[in-house]
């Protein structure tokens, strides 16, 4: 792997992060399995390159991020206000959101920005040198991940936290969990947009597919994050969550360099989840069977 | 301070597991006043607390708090009014959550959900201090998280929640239930001394015939949906659990056969 590349795969990875930030907050907080994520992610760079075509693109990003808002409340509502299950309140999201991706790119399945300004060609302007994405991705995250860390030390952030936990606990304290859900799918998907929108104006290109297994990248990323860089407090799993999102960015570059087709790139990280979550229940197996095969004597039995 | 008038709860309506779980209920509890409720399993007594507390919506009947039509209020509008304890000590807390963030939702009971920080240097002091009056040296586990902690520990935290913010109505559904005898007879202890000194209006429904004559003042017996007697006063004063069980048999019209309410 060149110098390049490397820069390059810790570029997309800190990117990738704010939608792994976005997910850990509805699946690992509130405890939801959130489908909405393959489409808000593509609303997010619609609207993205939309604006950065008429020369806004740090409007863009505001802009992505309140869609993204827009599109989580969906699921919320559908989930909380007209009781669907959570899972098919997401899937219905998604695929609604599909037809409004394409509405809000005037019916065309993608979009190149073509030497129009992005946030990432602004900053290269101001600061200069091979490194300015890098860093203009690092400072939007690390900028993420506080302010993320504080609203989750609030008290509206102790009440979501604990609706994941126990929601009839959350009740019982006197506080609507509709509302929380809302809030919790609608800041969760926003980050998603936004990390949609800064991808697109990373990669100058929009299109409609692109959010297709979103949701399962991003928890690839949450669940590499926690066991490599663990989960004893807040912050930490934070941190762990952006850096799960590198890692992962990393194992798909090594994979590519390997000589895996890009087309089985999606079937990889199917594989990557199922093994992930399944990890328990497989180390279970394996002693059992190393039990069984152990070459010492069973305890002797009364 | 609670009344129920013609409360009555069906489930699975027009289906062949229909079931009359209250039927027209009616109950009235003073200020202050301590109500154990007994009966056997399936009389109903949870779903009265589950009415009561908003849980489920009840199909006729009225239920007044200190004055408030609650009737309609949605669960969590009247949960700033009513403290509970689960028999399941898992509901009444957030696990991954630590004692101290429990403590401090608990506290802003009735306040809005906003951006203030969710504890402060001041509230922690202030809830070490009440913890530190359970006596169970929870005081010093401030940062722990409450999924580490034993059932009865995590009961007498919630019993603590429940009542942070004084509530009109608390509502004990067996809360001790699934503790050991030891730790059982210690949450109870904790239970009296918090109504006796916030002077609570509480309810508490319990299967232990000895500890509904022990505690509060009043005890009501359910069957069937039906509160079948109200026994409070004199009366309560020279109740003894034969009686108690004869009345009760000859009230209801069966056998108490329940033997788990017998027990101990
Ligand atoms: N959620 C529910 N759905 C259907 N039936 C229920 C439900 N909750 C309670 N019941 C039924 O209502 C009756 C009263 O139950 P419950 O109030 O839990 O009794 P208790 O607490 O006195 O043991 C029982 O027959 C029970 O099966
Ligand atoms: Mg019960």
């Amino acid at each position: 792997m060149s110098f390049q590349a490397i820069i390059g795969t810790f570029e997309l990875g800190i990117i990738y992060g704010i939608m792994a930030l976005g997910v850990f907050l509805s699946f690992r907080t509130l405890n939801m399995p959130d489908l909405t994520v393959d489409g808000s992610f593509v609303t997010g760079a619609a609207v993205s390159v939309v604006l950065s075509m008429s020369g806004h693109p740090i409007l863009g990003l505001i802009l992505a991020f309140i869609a993204g808002g827009g599109a989580g409340c969906i699921t919320a509502f559908l989930h909380t206000k007209l009781k669907i299950q959570a899972l098919l309140a997401g899937i219905l999201a998604m695929l609604a959101l599909y037809s409004i991706n394409l509405k809000i790119m005037s019916g065309r399945a993608n979009i190149a920005l073509l030497n129009q300004p992005t946030v990432f060609s602004e900053f290269e302007k101001i600061i200069g040198g091979d490194y300015s994405k890098l860093i203009l991705a690092s400072l939007i995250v690390l900028f993420l991940i506080i302010i993320f860390y504080l609203f989750l030390n609030t008290r509206l952030g102790f009440l979501l936290r604990a609706t994941g936990d126990n929601d009839q606990m959350v009740r019982a304290m006197g506080v609507n969990t509709d509302m929380t859900i809302f809030v919790g799918l609608g800041i969760a998907n926003a980050f998603v947009a936004l990390c949609g929108a800064l991808l697109a104006q990373y990669q100058s290109y929009v299109d409609v597919g692109m959010g297709v297994g979103m949701v399962v990248i991003a928890l690839a990323s949450v669940i590499i994050g926690e066991v490599v860089f663990g989960i004893s407090s807040l912050m930490r799993r934070l941190f762990a969550v952006v850096l799960g999102s590198c890692l992962y960015r990393f194992f798909i570059a090594i994979a590519l360099e390997l000589g895996l087709p890009a087309d089985d790139l999606k079937l990889v990280s199917a594989l990557i989840v199922a093994l992930a979550i399944s990890a328990p229940v497989l180390k279970e197996h394996y002693n059992r069977l190393k039990r069984k095969y152990s070459p010492t004597k069973p305890p002797a039995s009364k | 301070m609670l009344k129920l008038a013609g409360v009555s709860k069906t489930f699975s309506i027009g289906s062949i597991n229909e079931k009359r779980a209250l039927d027209r209920v009616d109950l009235s509890l003073k200020p202050g006043e301590f109500v154990t409720v007994i009966g056997g399993n399936g009389a109903g007594k949870s779903t009265l607390f589950n009415c009561i507390s908003g849980m489920y919506e009840i199909e006729e009947g009225q239920i007044i708090l200190d004055g408030m039509d609650i009737t309609n209020q949605p669960e969590y509008k009247r949960s700033r009014y009513i403290g509970r304890v689960f028999q399941d000590p898992l509901k009444g807390t957030a696990f991954d959550m630590t004692i101290e963030q429990n403590l401090a939702i608990a506290l802003g009971k009735g306040q809005p959900a906003d951006f203030r920080p969710g504890v402060t240097k001041k509230n922690i002091k202030y809830l070490q201090e009440r913890l530190a009056l359970l006596d169970l040296g929870l005081e010093d586990r401030m940062k722990d998280k409450v999924g580490l902690l034993s059932g009865g520990q995590r009961q007498a935290l919630t019993l603590l929640m429940a009542t942070l913010v004084k509530p009109k109505l608390l509502l004990l559904d067996e809360h001790t239930a699934a503790l050991d005898p030891a730790i059982a007879k210690k949450v109870m202890e904790l239970t009296r001394q918090l109504v006796e000194k916030e002077n609570l209006s509480t309810l508490m429904i319990t299967h232990n015939m000895k500890a509904s004559l022990e505690f509060g003042t009043r005890t009501i017996m359910m069957h069937d949906g039906k509160i079948i007697m109200d026994i409070k006063g004199e009366e309560r004063n020279t109740m003894t659990v034969d009686k108690l069980i004869a009345q009760f048999e000859k009230r209801s019209g069966t056998a108490l056969e329940n033997d788990r309410m017998l027990l101990s």
